[in-house]
């Protein structure tokens, strides 16, 4: 493994340990501003569509909206799964198949 | 396994089951794609041990493998992994009558399924110690370690051009998340602000940093939005 590699893993470690950690070991206590709170109410939905809308609406860091386009195509029926659901499993497996089932009928 | 339990209490074992059941797919498919974009298994069965957050594992290996710079990673996984710190102020008030000597230990297992789990178990009964907590944890924790890595095992086996639908297991577990989240039409508008200001920002930002940025703006835009509607 190299040195990259593991600085990598030890930093990501780090990162994910420490907000674990903090506030069961006692930084409850201490009361945050609404401010602060709000913001973390909101983080969840804010990186995870940060990361979604460039993975289904690009192709090659250009804007890709077509019927070809199997990543935006897919995404359709896991939206509608995953708003049914409000799980991770099904909507995962429904949007695998969909991909398959989809990339083999545009080839 | 010998369980000494009194009657009342919440088991920790029995709550695992369907965190077992969620893991073994996912964790199976991380360690595909992790062999898949050339990590070695150690690599990626490193990532699961240490870090243990999937869909911060599964973008670690995207960005890894596109080349993005340790200091752009790392921030991206600490801004995709802080909703932990609300999970953990929310486990706080109940772990309080547990020897803070397991704390450190214990607050490492915090993950998405283990805390809707356990604190719909909190919430409902408080006969428990830490041994919950263990069982609990502990359980989850060995089936995503061992998913991914047999999912790594068979990974580096598959032929390089088997499509099985694995690219999209990445966006497909963003979307499954997500729902899992939104809930009101702040909510709604938050996502679809922060999505299209990332789709925007990768055409000015390098190398993936438009995530970090516009998942900060999002959410402060979000922030200041509920404290405006308060004060008015």
């Amino acid at each position: 493994m190299d040195k990259n590699f593991v600085i990598s893993v030890l930093g990501m470690f780090l990162v994910t340990y420490v907000p674990r950690f903090l506030p069961v070991f006692g930084l409850s206590r201490v009361e945050m501003p609404s401010f602060i709170k709000s913001f973390l109410e909101y983080i969840p939905v804010s990186v995870l569509s940060a990361l979604l809308f460039p993975a289904i609406f690009l192709k090659g860091n250009h804007l890709f909206i077509s019927y070809k386009n199997i990543f935006l195509i897919a995404s359709i029926p896991t939206l509608l799964v995953a708003y049914k659901s409000r799980k991770l499993f099904s909507p995962v497996i429904v949007g695998i198949i969909s991909y398959i089932l989809i990339s083999l009928a545009i080839n | 396994m010998i369980v000494n339990e009194t009657k009342n209490s919440i088991n920790g074992i029995k709550s695992s089951f369907p965190i077992v059941l969620g893991y073994l797919p996912i964790g199976f498919a991380y360690g595909i794609l992790g062999t898949k974009s050339g990590f070695s298994i150690l690599q990626v069965v490193a990532l699961s041990l240490f870090v243990y957050a999937g869909s911060a594992q599964f973008i670690a290996i995207s960005l890894l493998s596109s080349g993005t710079n340790i200091i752009t990673l790392i921030m991206t996984i600490f801004i995709v992994n802080l909703r932990h710190f609300l999970y953990s102020t929310s486990l706080s008030q109940y772990m309080k009558k547990i020897n803070r000597k397991h704390i450190p230990i214990l607050s490492f297992f915090i993950t998405d399924e283990t805390y809707a789990v356990s604190i719909t178990d909190l919430k409902e009964n408080n006969e428990y110690n830490e041994k919950y907590f263990y069982q609990l944890f502990f359980i989850s924790y060995t089936t995503w370690v061992i998913s991914s890595f047999i999912g790594a095992m068979f990974g580096s086996f598959l032929n390089g051009s088997v499509n099985i639908g694995l690219d999209f297991a990445l966006p497909a577990m963003y979307i499954a998340l997500l729902l899992m989240q939104i809930s009101g039409y702040r909510k709604v508008f938050i996502s679809i602000f922060s999505g299209l200001l990332s789709i925007s920002l990768m055409y000015i930002l390098p190398g993936n940093i438009n995530v970090i940025v516009s998942a900060v703006i999002g959410a402060g835009i979000g922030g200041l939005i509920d404290i405006w509607t308060k004060i008015s």
